[in-house]
């Protein structure tokens, strides 16, 4: 906890707090978690106009005092002092949407009668103009008795204004607190109304952009047929916008690998170095650019509003299998990754739908297994186009995800049916106004996220490749036997692969299979470290690209396999461990994990007998 | 007549909401998004395939999202006398 003053950035969702809190704190923030929740915390550094530096958070976007979710919980707790890890605040920042008044205003009412000093951010003011409204802010700050400062967050309009505002309350100069006592919630919508009308100068007919784009976007059949087009977009986009970027940071790598062996004597410390760290690690990196594009698309698609148009577009769909449109949020987060995606069930309120939106979302592809994804289909898939401009990688690439949302809709169906049975829950949800994204925004959550994904590579998979390279490396191998094998990861690979030689996984793949459980992507690096121990004294060997490598050892039934698995695979610890905290028990952790094991052996098995049947093998 | 009735795009306020059809926490939500009785309202879209899906409707200035079986308990009033009906009595 920090020892400078703390404001709040508090509002309804969808008035603009992200970009507000962006543009005041800049790049310097720093995420974390409240203890005890899965709650994220968002905090960062503010400069007053004199110099003073406070502590601002942004706390998650709500309705009311009146929680219906966890992250909503926190919200709450936070502002009446009550929240584990965070003193009550100084002072709040309430941000409400210039064009939606009525609404924004209640809250807004609900939080200036707690008495903390307050200001009021009248945002994206500009949106409101668009809509044909004309405000005044003098008028509100006279009604609500706090000062108003209108902003348009992603133009930084209003913000210095906004900073002496803060500055004034943060000099103790008390506001006269009409204290209003509890009022029931048809009072208070009552005097919201009042004052917005009030505060609205003119109203003329509008625009109206969103709603014309709306009929585009949320036409029954081309709405859906968008929704997949843009998908498919997305997941092309992850496979040819990357191959540059991810060439050159190979190249990095193997410069780095060769600056090793130049540099140091052979022995021991030169083999760890090559083959543990640099080999290990470096297999995992350059998927970097791969990982950001899709986070990209995410962040577009969330900043831009459009993400509530999916959820609007697929509820019909998801009610199918019992759940609601709201899941489909989560589910596309935990393309990105599951852990992230099973945080965002917070906001389903019905727990036998959070329930069973937990236990699918490790079927979504998440972005650790692009690695193992794009190593396999860059091995063993032709680069060629199948026509229009379709090349077949990203096609097979498609695929697999689309494996992914299949079984997680078919295991929803039988959970709903089964252990989550149940009435399904509705559908409630706010479609924000069309917005574009702001770069700043973009940039930030992209470092924040390549940041994450470094910090990943730099501690866990580092470490489970360390240990690895261990495993691996020792006992030293008599000559003719090859060190893989012999090695102590390779008696215990022996054991895996008794279970697994059934659906045509080699000892290379048992062999990565246990370090994969960490993180997924290690299974790539696990692969690469075996060959680089393999092929030790063998500079051609060497000099060849992993992907090379694997033609050589892997057929392609036994790759088809691989890839199905990894569809289904079983999670990684962090996901284990979130859904452990998030289900408040091992009961339906062990559940998740049990019966994804199943399915991905299953499907696996499918795929390896199937291939061996068209004579692929 | 109810909210899954009204046609998109013509202006109505809201008659009355049967809120024992609606959990606690939908009534709430549905109360938060400005959804009462008074309030205008405007049906936008119809989702789904076969339009048995979610309806996006315009409360107020907001546009919010919910089913059929909740959109069922609104009952609306068209017409002339329900245009911006918000500040007179219902």
């Amino acid at each position: 906890m920090s020892a400078l003053p703390l404001v709040a950035l508090v509002g309804n969702p969808n008035a603009g707090k992200s970009a507000l809190f962006n543009a005041l704190t800049g790049a310097r923030q720093k995420l974390g978690n409240y203890p005890g929740v899965t709650v994220e915390r968002k905090a960062g550094r503010l400069a007053l106009t004199d110099g003073r530096p406070v502590e601002l958070v942004d706390l998650p976007g709500t309705y009311s005092l009146d929680p219906t979710s966890p992250d909503e919980q926190v919200t709450r707790d936070v502002i009446l002092g009550k929240q584990d890890g965070e003193k009550r605040p100084d002072a709040l920042v309430i941000v409400v949407d210039a064009s939606n008044l009525d609404n924004h205003l209640r809250f807004a009412l609900e939080l200036i009668a707690l008495g903390l000093p307050t200001v009021v951010a009248l945002n994206m003011v500009d949106l409101a103009t668009r809509d044909g409204l004309e405000l005044d802010a003098h008028i509100l700050s006279r009604e609500l008795g706090v000062p108003v400062v209108s902003t348009v967050a992603v133009r930084k309009r209003g913000l210095d204004h906004l900073r002496q505002e803060l500055d004034g309350l943060m000099n103790g100069a008390p506001r006269p607190y009409a204290g209003h006592g509890a009022r029931d919630f048809d009072t208070v919508r009552a005097e919201a109304r009042r004052i917005a009308r009030a505060a609205i100068v003119r109203e003329t007919p509008s625009r109206r952009l969103t709603a014309a784009v709306d009929r585009v976007l949320l036409h029954p059949v081309a709405g859906f047929v968008l929704l997949l087009a843009l998908l498919f977009v997305m997941f092309q986009a992850v496979f040819s916008w990357a191959s540059a970027p991810a060439d050159m940071l190979e190249g990095w790598v193997t410069a780095l690998g060769e600056a090793v062996t130049n540099t140091l004597p052979p022995g021991i410390v030169h083999d760890f170095l090559l083959q543990g760290v640099v080999g290990g690690v470096g297999a995992v990196i350059v998927f970097l650019p791969q990982i950001l594009i899709l986070f990209f698309f995410i962040l577009i698609l969330e900043a831009t509003g459009y993400m509530a148009r999916a959820a609007f577009i697929m509820d019909a769909l998801m009610a199918r299998v019992g759940l609601s449109g709201r899941a489909f949020i989560p589910l596309l987060s935990s393309f990105a990754c599951a852990v992230p995606g099973i945080m965002a069930t917070r906001t389903i309120s019905d727990p036998k739908d959070r329930l069973t939106t937990i236990l699918i979302a490790p079927l979504m592809t998440c972005s650790a297994r692009l690695p193992v994804y794009g190593l396999i289909i860059s091995a063993f898939i032709p680069a060629r186009t199948v026509g229009w401009g379709i090349g077949l990688q990203g096609l097979v690439m498609f695929l697999l995800y689309v494996f992914g949302i299949v079984g997680a809709l078919v295991a929803a169906w039988a959970l709903r049916l089964t252990v989550t049975k149940g009435q399904s829950s509705g559908f409630l949800m706010e479609m924000p106004k069309y917005q574009w994204p702001r770069l700043q925004d973009l940039l930030i959550g992209l470092w924040q996220r390549a940041v994450i994904f470094l910090k990943r590579a730099g501690t866990i998979i580092l470490f489970t490749n360390i240990v690895l390279w261990v495993l691996m490396s020792f006992p030293k191998a008599p000559d003719g036997v090859r060190q893989s094998e012999y090695s102590i990861a390779g008696r215990i690979a022996g054991g895996i692969h008794l279970l697994v030689e059934p659906i045509g996984f080699n000892r290379d793949i048992s062999l990565a299979l246990l370090p994969s459980m960490a993180a997924r992507e290690v299974a790539v690096s696990a692969i690469a470290t075996v060959y680089a121990i393999d092929a030790e004294d063998d500079v051609e060997a060497l000099d060849k690209g992993l992907g090379e490598r694997l033609q050589g050892r892997w057929s392609l039934a036994t790759a088809l396999a691989f890839l199905a698995w990894f569809v289904f695979a079983p999670q990684c610890i962090s996901t284990i461990a979130v859904t452990r905290r998030e289900t408040a028990g091992w009961k339906w952790t062990g559940f998740m994990v049990g019966y994804l094991f199943v399915l991905a052996y299953v499907a696996a098995g499918i795929t390896y007998w199937t291939a061996i049947a068209l004579g692929l093998g | 007549m109810r909210l899954t009735e009204l046609p998109l795009r013509q202006p109505a306020y809201v008659d009355l909401i049967d809120w024992s059809a609606l959990t606690p926490s939908e009534g709430q939500r549905l109360r938060e998004y400005g959804l009462c009785e008074g309030a205008s309202v405007e049906a936008l879209h119809h989702g789904g395939f076969l339009g048995k899906g979610p309806i996006a409707c315009k409360v107020g200035r907001m546009t919010i999202a919910m089913r059929r079986t909740h959109a069922a308990a609104v009952t609306v009033r068209t017409g002339p006398d329900g245009v911006g009906s918000q500040d007179k009595p219902a």
